[in-house]
């Protein structure tokens, strides 16, 4: 006797199979029994890579920005970087270790560790932000402000920016850990995939800024 | 089955369709041919080859624009609905006939393109010769000045705190400079004839653009920058200058004169200008 | 635990219940697409009054009009119209309702799909375009007015405050901040068209069996997503240079009305231009894309014919995205770049010209050998392929720098972009909406009024736009406020006043169709059959209107391409996607709401 199981909400997309024509891509490929639908989960993950795609061009905007006002203008001034901003690299790619750790624990069902992985995550995603914020202290302090010149024009926007984007993340983040996944399309685990491919790719774009703000400096 | 309305009603309305597109094209071409409302003749010879160039451009799409809305008319007609039990042909497409008219495009479309690069090359790959007129032409809301350095060949400093337009100084000339004391600031351009002249463009708040029909001459005015044309102007008379980059509430009355005058009297002209410095 | 063959069918989201989750809050992609398109029905309105004010105040300046207050209207108040004119035409009415509005509601349907790969997000992606128009009509409301830079809002002018124009102060601050967060909203739809079309298609909608409507839309889509970031971005800066000191755009040394600006140096206002424009030329294929692809779509449908050369005309929708990218730079021949790249940017716009000849020729062979039927969808759809031709092949002059250096920033620009754009873009708008009119509300549209209003229309716009080739030539500049200042403009006078009367004719004859719209919802004819237009795409297989999950739990299977017109041996002219072999074989069609006989 079918019955809807209440934990587990069994969908299908696609189901009417009449008719033999082939079909190369669509849907219809069925539940694999962890409460996903292929479908929507490889649609999370499209969507996220989408997303990326258009905060690159963001980012890509901003960069080429910065080339050219650095071969127009006169008055560019190297901004002396703080060097606390390497030690904040340091711990943005350690969060990405984790957080790839976390996934994985999650793959694996060992739910504790996850958590755990997870939280440690969203941390050091905090402390990266308020190292900025530190660094941006430092900046002031030498009397370097987002007027001052291009040059430091363009540090404040390019760090403000991505910190925002990663506080952005961070909040994904919570999110992915406190929301109920029962009865929604996707699992915790895609959920958790989400947010790490944008965590992994918020990570890169800082390693890419931060040297051409080192060597465009 | 449902009964289906017989589908006699489209001659009316082909052929109405059909009238339309004939009469756009026969009124468009028309208006092309007759030259109703037309460009000011050129007065430079790179502006008869832009001309030149224009009217190539112009008998190419015309003859396709021809082509093309006669060609929707006659199809709209010709294939007009017969009643709904009449099936259309089916044919999905020719492939030789795609390469055939993609490569006819490129051809006729690129080949167009790198045709134009002669007038462009002289208007802006060369630059000005050694003996050419300078003059300084300084875009402000909402007017121009132009400058002539003088009989000592040199321009003067600019300094931004000294520009004054109620006092006399709109485009800030520091006359405690000396090679600036002989500099002469006209709202009007004066030029002879037949001599190659080079402008300076700068402008002093937003951008604007400096704009001579009769020249086929355009070029913006930006802030923060020198940009150099050229230009030999070889017929004498006054020509309007208009502004033709918006630049704020006066943008449409941002106008000059281009004056081309014989060498007598372009001395003339610059000498009593002078004396009114 | 139910095994595979006897799972029960659970719909992904129930159907909702109560005013505000059905009709506002909604995350029904059909309800999404209808409130994009009232919002851009809404603009166009506001758009057209403000170009009637406009095109009135040009050949009668003594007139007092309407929402001048102070008697006549003003320099910067004409140029504030004109800046919201573009801006709100570009963006509220084009960007959205060929996209957004009927993407939104037809997208899935014509894949097989019950919704939107994210619901909840294309939700988000309305209401979010709904605060970006209040933010930008909120400029007209601020001292100052709206602002007086144009749509295409070059700085300095744009970024130094009020000091260069009235409407530069808070108007344009708005006008940043709402495209700002438009932007933001392009790009979360870009993110759910794209991703809908790539992982949610029903089996057997390969991507070669995609109505070519849908391909347009996810090309756009993909522009739209790389594009809206550098947009963004610009907007960022040019923020930060009006409010925080910085001078990304802004040089230094200037002078405004003998006041020295002290608080800028070094900045590039051709860095505007570039980053603008990179955005702002893939932004015009998003506006006119959509309706290639309803064009393709209705010529082939009611010529009773296949659609000529499916494949070329993908691969020629592909390269007009990608070459869209590459031809920035001729907006820029005169902005003081390097000529060297004038040219390269001239090559490539040329190029951009063979796939778009390529389309024409092949919107022609499909009607050619055609059963052609003229309903008022039909007839917008021919009239884009005329208004297509015409505007692309002015802009053959454009692409020229040479022949630009004359026609850059006069008449002929306006001709060339508002036949390309402001109609031939609106055309497809309209045919899509006599098209699937029936569909969306289960009532046609008045065909016999649909037909005056196409008359009026086509023969209108025509009169505007055609005269406007011959100013240019003659020199006029645009964005004049005022026609008595350049003198050889008095010439001109005449062929303005015959361009304004034919402006009021044609703006009239748009409350044609606001009438039929409205009077239609309620007292149209009924849509009784699902397949009135006996078209063949998925869309026709269902209930008019559809029910909230477009196929009631059927999802459909296609067995063929979208355009199967005119089969040699089928029983009738078309042979819609979703039937069987079985199906067509034997004429006799399984039960449910998917198939009718």
């Amino acid at each position: 006797m079918p019955g809807v199981v209440a934990d587990e909400i069994e969908l299908q997309i696609g189901a009417n199979r009449g008719g033999d024509a082939p079909s190369r891509d669509g849907g219809g490929d069925g539940d694999r029994g962890d409460g996903q639908i292929p479908a929507y989960r490889r649609a999370s993950v499209t969507g996220i890579t989408l997303a990326l795609g258009g905060i690159l061009m963001f980012f890509l905007a901003l960069t080429s920005s910065y080339i050219v006002r650095r071969g127009v203008t006169t008055d560019w001034q190297p901004v002396p970087l703080p060097r606390l901003l390497w030690a904040n690299t340091a711990v943005l790619l350690a969060s990405s270790v984790t957080i790839e750790m976390a996934r994985r624990a999650l793959r694996r069902g060992a739910e504790d560790a996850f958590r755990n992985l997870w939280a440690l995550t969203s941390g050091l995603g905090v402390i990266f932000v308020a190292g900025q914020l530190l660094a941006w202290r430092e900046l002031r302090a030498e009397g370097v402000f987002l007027a001052t010149n291009p040059s430091s024009s363009f540090f404040y926007v390019l760090t403000g920016l991505h910190g925002l984007h990663l506080l952005g993340g961070v909040i994904a983040l919570v999110y992915v850990a406190l929301k109920s996944w029962q009865g929604s399309r996707v699992g915790q685990a895609t959920g958790a995939e989400v947010a790490a491919i944008y965590w992994h790719f918020m990570d890169g774009l800082w390693v890419f800024l931060l040297l051409l703000l080192t060597l465009g400096r | 089955m449902r009964k289906r309305k017989a589908c006699k009603g489209s001659t009316p309305i082909a052929a109405a369709f059909a009238v339309v597109l004939v009469a756009l094209t026969v009124i468009t071409t028309y208006l092309f041919v007759a030259k109703t409302w037309w460009f000011p003749p050129a007065i430079t010879d790179v502006g008869h080859e832009i001309d030149a160039q224009f009217m190539r451009t112009l008998w190419i799409t015309g003859i396709i624009f021809i082509l093309a809305q006669l060609g929707l008319a006659w199809v709209i007609f010709r294939y007009r609905g017969r009643g709904r039990d009449q099936r259309a042909s089916h044919f999905e497409g020719n492939a030789g006939m795609e390469i055939a008219w993609t490569i006819a495009t490129v051809t006729l479309f690129v080949g167009l393109g790198l045709y134009g690069q002669d007038a462009w090359a002289k208007v802006h790959y060369q630059e000005a010769g050694a003996g050419a007129l300078q003059i300084e032409v300084t875009a402000q809301q909402f007017a121009w000045n132009f400058r002539y350095a003088g009989p000592d060949g040199k321009f003067g400093r600019i300094k931004p705190e000294l520009v004054s337009a109620s006092t006399g100084n709109p485009v800030g000339l520091d006359r405690t400079d000396p090679d600036g004391k002989d500099d002469i600031v006209s709202p009007i351009i004066g030029v002879p004839v037949s001599r190659e002249v080079e402008l300076v463009l700068r402008s002093q708040d937003v951008t604007h653009s400096f704009f001579v029909r009769e020249l086929r001459l355009k070029q913006d005015a930006v802030p923060g920058m020198l940009i150099h044309i050229h230009f030999t102007a070889n017929q004498i008379g006054d020509y309007e200058i208009a502004c033709a980059e918006l630049c704020g509430l006066g943008h449409y009355r941002m106008r000059s004169l281009l004056r081309v005058m014989s060498q007598v009297d372009y001395d003339q002209w610059l000498k009593e200008t002078a004396a009114n410095q | 635990m139910a095994s595979h063959a006897e799972v029960v069918h659970v719909h992904v989201h129930t159907a909702p219940t109560g005013f505000i989750r059905k009709y506002v809050f909604s995350v029904d992609h059909k309800v999404i697409g209808i409130q994009y398109y009232l919002l851009a029905l809404f603009s166009v309105f506001l758009g057209m009054s403000l170009s009637l004010l406009m095109r009135i105040h040009l050949v009668w300046p003594a007139l007092h009009l309407p929402f001048t207050p102070g008697g006549q209207m003003t320099p910067e108040q004409y140029l504030a119209l004109l800046t919201m004119h573009g801006t709100i035409m570009v963006f509220m009415v084009l960007t959205t309702a060929p996209q957004s509005g009927f993407g939104n509601y037809f997208l899935p349907i014509q894949i097989g799909a019950e919704d939107m790969a994210f619901p909840v997000l294309n939700m988000l992606s309305f209401w979010t375009t709904f605060v970006s128009l209040l933010v930008m009509v909120a400029a007209f409301f601020v001292s100052g007015g709206a602002p007086i830079g144009g749509w295409t809002s070059y700085p300095p002018l744009s970024a130094l405050g009020e000091i260069v124009g009235p409407g530069q102060g808070a108007g344009q601050t708005l006008w940043i901040v709402g495209l700002a967060i438009f932007c933001a909203a392009s790009l979360l739809g870009a993110i759910n068209f794209i991703t809908t079309t790539i992982d949610l298609r029903c089996k057997g909608m390969t991507l070669m069996r995609m109505p070519l409507t849908v391909w347009a839309w996810l090309i756009t889509a993909v522009l739209g997503l790389l594009a809206f970031g550098v947009l963004l971005a610009a907007c960022a800066l040019l923020l930060l240079d009006r409010s925080l000191g910085t001078s990304f755009f802004v040089p230094g040394g200037l002078v405004v009305t003998d006041q020295v600006i002290t608080w800028h140096k070094g900045g590039s206002p051709i860095l505007w231009q570039h980053l603008f424009w990179f955005f702002g030329h893939p932004e015009v294929y998003i506006a006119i894309l959509p309706g290639m692809g309803v064009a393709s779509h209705l010529l082939s449908t009611f010529s009773r014919k296949p659609i000529f050369g499916y494949r070329a005309m993908v691969y020629a929708m592909l390269s007009i995205g990608f070459l869209g990218f590459t031809v920035w730079g001729h907006h820029m021949f005169i902005s003081g770049m390097s000529p060297y790249s004038a040219f390269a940017f001239s090559l490539l716009t040329m190029s951009i010209g063979v796939p778009s000849a390529i389309k024409t020729f092949n919107w022609l062979g499909t009607l050619w050998g055609g059963q052609i039927r003229f309903t008022t969808s039909m007839l917008f759809a021919l009239g884009f392929v005329s208004l297509f031709v015409s505007g692309g092949l002015s802009g053959l002059f454009l692409a020229q720098p040479a022949i630009d250096l004359y026609l850059h920033d006069t008449y002929y620009v306006v001709a060339h972009f508002h036949l390309i754009m402001g109609v031939a873009a609106i055309f497809g708008i309209f045919a899509a909406t006599y098209f699937w009119f029936p569909k969306m509300f289960g009532r046609f549209l008045n065909e016999r009024i649909g037909k005056v209003h196409f008359w009026l229309t086509f023969i209108g716009v025509y009169s505007i736009f055609m005269p406007m080739h011959f100013l240019g030539i003659a020199g006029h500049p645009r964005r004049y406020a005022d026609l008595t200042g350049v003198q050889y403009l008095n010439g001109l006078i005449p062929v303005q006043r015959f361009i304004s009367i034919a402006a009021f004719i044609t703006i009239g004859s748009q409350l044609l169709f606001l009438f039929n719209f409205l009077w239609s919802l309620w007292g149209g004819k009924k849509a009784t059959e699902m397949n009135p237009w006996e078209a063949t795409t998925l869309a026709w297989s269902i209930p008019s209107p559809p029910p909230f999950d477009n196929f009631a739990g059927h999802i459909p299977t296609v067995y063929r391409g979208p355009y199967e017109f005119a089969v040699p041996g089928a029983r009738q002219d078309y042979v819609p996607q979703q039937l069987t072999p079985a199906e067509v074989a034997t004429g006799e069609v399984s039960s449910g709401p998917t198939v009718k006989a």
